[in-house]
């Protein structure tokens, strides 16, 4: 904690970013929110530890934070990966964010996409064993004990977009779910719309979700649509190879020909 | 005490006859329910379903009187004519079961809202089969502020009963309404005499925060403050997680779920969070930034609705602020702001 306080601190008196972006105390004990440390005597806010899990990459696209300057960013994995992801998708160029990385104490800069990528490079990829039962379990399901989990999940959705406003890779300035000529999805939160949404919105993420658990994190009624991200990367990763968030490749999963695609999901 | 109040004593095990008259005499009953480690206003029929221990809810009990999606009408296209059919409202009496003085409290804005020009039949037909059997509450948590609002842990205001647990086996009943006393009547014989037993000592201590005049007074001139209001808002990410789990926020969009031939107009919960709730179709938004979102939600609150309508627009359940994805404290950011040199 206070190696990031002070490395914050160095990096505002020096003039090299204008905001650093981290976590800070919440409301209880259980909570941070993210903070944003605009003079050196405000880093003592920064803290770091299991409780920082929000994806602070959300907030590189909001007008307030941008006018506030260029920032450093404390990241975490699936920060690191949403990124490089806008740095595919064209949402963020090299250099625009310094991310600062912290760990056992020491924080390390990456101060550009390679850094980035030279970092994951050695984290370990996949799925946590926690995470392996979950799919596994799902897997197991008859497809019509499948209907009514997601269906008791999807029931309790209430529209508020939680899911979209925490997921960094939800950026588009309209959502297919505002466009209402034609309306393609039912506004209210009725099991119909409900499933519509939820599906829709995973589709869209398809090759393109870096796995932070942000959505499922900030929906209110504790629905687990971090599980259908998590299912589809699985297929995109089969399917296709993608792993979004690892690298600079300009591979898009689902809107990039290739002729050696497996497309066993057609046959 | 309410001064105009009937006080008995109701026994926890007489709640299962209490729901078995109530459910027998065509009563819907909504009550607080613990599933999944969450607590949701759901339709119980016996006392074992029914979380009393709560604190709060995630979702408030709006939705008995205010539903998430509403069917309002149907329209048929048959050739060039088209055949239009009113969907009228669920019209079955409804037991509001164990909620507590903030929610029922909520009522009184919801219905300052729905009901100041236009009559809405949807609202007020709800309202009017709707009994509420409020319950004191005698713990709170970090995010209660009601008694910053007006209202108190043991609050009789939107309640036609009120229940105070006294021990595990007692409720004190205070009987406040007309419809108050047709609840009770339906089973006389379990509502026993009180015998001098008092509430104030079972309800929770919440410690006043800022109060009403300090804020109401001070926000007309905070409105043109954009740094306050930018610098609070910055980790808003523009959801409607606060204004969905809220029991006074009362916004609604019309829409139409068109099928070709079939289609049904509808009423849904909207949020002045969201960006497309101000967009005008010219493409221009008045409200283009969060923080302008953020102070319109505010301001309407604590400025605008007890301006016009005479209520304040929070009743200081906290739900806002427990469901807020990014912390967004909306105690904490009112009373910086009443705490503010104006």
């Amino acid at each position: 904690m206070q190696a990031l306080q002070n490395k914050a601190r160095a990096l505002l008196e020096a003039g090299t970013v204008q905001v650093v972006i981290g976590y800070g105390a919440g409301s209880d004990p259980e909570r941070v929110r993210a903070v944003f440390v605009r003079r050196p005597e405000q880093t003592s806010q920064l803290i770091f530890d299991a409780r920082c899990r929000q994806n602070l990459a959300t907030y590189l696209l909001k007008p307030e934070v941008r006018a506030l300057g260029k920032p450093a960013l404390v990241c975490v994995p699936g920060t690191l990966r949403a990124l490089l992801q806008y740095g595919v998708e064209n949402q963020l160029t090299d250099e625009a964010v310094l991310a600062l990385v912290v760990t056992d104490g020491a924080v390390t800069e990456l101060p550009r996409f390679a850094a980035m990528e030279e970092y994951l490079a050695g984290l370990p990829r996949g799925l946590t064993p926690e995470q392996q039962a979950e799919l596994d379990r799902i897997d197991s399901l008859s497809p019509a004990e499948r209907w009514a989990f997601w269906s008791a999940e999807l029931q309790r959705c209430v529209k508020c977009y939680a899911c979209r406003a925490a997921c960094p890779l939800c950026y588009c300035a309209r959502c297919i779910t505002d466009v209402n000529q034609p309306q393609w999805i039912p506004v209210s939160s009725d099991p119909l719309g409900n499933l519509e949404w939820n599906v829709v919105r995973a589709m869209h993420l398809a090759g393109r979700c870096v796995d932070c658990g942000s959505c499922a994190e900030a929906c209110p009624e504790g629905i687990r649509i971090d599980l259908l991200n998590r299912v589809l990367a699985r297929e995109a990763l089969q399917q296709f190879g993608a792993e979004p968030g690892y690298s600079m490749r300009k591979e898009y999963a689902l809107a990039t020909f290739k002729p050696d695609d497996k497309e066993e999901f057609i046959r | 005490m309410n001064p105009g109040s009937e006080l008995r004593i109701l026994r926890t095990e007489a709640l299962g006859e209490l729901f078995s008259r109530l459910t027998a005499s065509g009563h819907r009953l909504l009550a607080p329910v613990r599933r999944d480690g969450r607590v949701e206003f759901a339709e119980v029929s016996s006392p074992q379903e029914v979380a009393l221990d709560y604190i709060q809810t995630t979702t408030s009990a709006k939705a008995a009187v205010f539903p998430r999606y509403e069917p309002l009408l149907r329209f048929r296209l048959r050739g060039k004519a088209a055949d239009v059919q009113e969907l009228p409202p669920d019209t079955r009496p409804t037991v509001l079961f164990g909620v507590h003085p903030c929610d029922a409290a909520s009522l009184a804005t919801l219905k300052a809202v729905f009901t100041w020009d236009s009559p809405d039949p949807y609202f007020e037909t709800r309202l009017q089969q709707l009994t509420v059997v409020g319950l004191s509450c005698t713990r709170g948590d970090a995010y209660c502020f009601c008694t910053s609002v007006g209202g108190a842990p043991g609050d009789t205001r939107g309640s036609d009963v009120l229940l105070t647990p006294l021990d595990d086996d007692r409720f004190l009943v205070e009987i406040l309404t007309e419809k108050g006393r047709t609840l009770a009547g339906a089973a006389p014989q379990l509502f026993a005499p009180a015998n001098g037993e008092q509430k104030e000592n079972r309800l929770a201590k919440i410690t006043p925060r800022f109060g009403v005049e300090q804020v109401t007074s001070r926000l007309p001139k905070l409105f043109d403050r954009t740094e306050v209001w930018v610098e609070q808002s910055l980790r808003c990410l523009g959801c409607g997680a606060c204004a969905f789990v809220c029991p006074t926020c009362s916004c609604f969009d019309i829409q139409d779920e068109r099928q070709r031939y079939d289609s049904v107009r509808l009423r849904c919960w909207d949020s002045c969070g969201f960006k497309l709730f101000t967009l005008h179709a010219s493409g221009h938004n008045p409200r283009a930034r969060q923080s302008e979102r953020w102070r319109q939600r505010v301001m309407h609150k604590f400025s605008y609705q007890p301006e016009r309508l005479g209520v304040l627009g929070c009743v200081g359940c906290g739900r806002c602020s427990r469901a807020c994805p990014v912390d967004m404290n909306l105690a904490e950011h009112v009373q910086a702001l009443a705490e503010m040199s104006v």
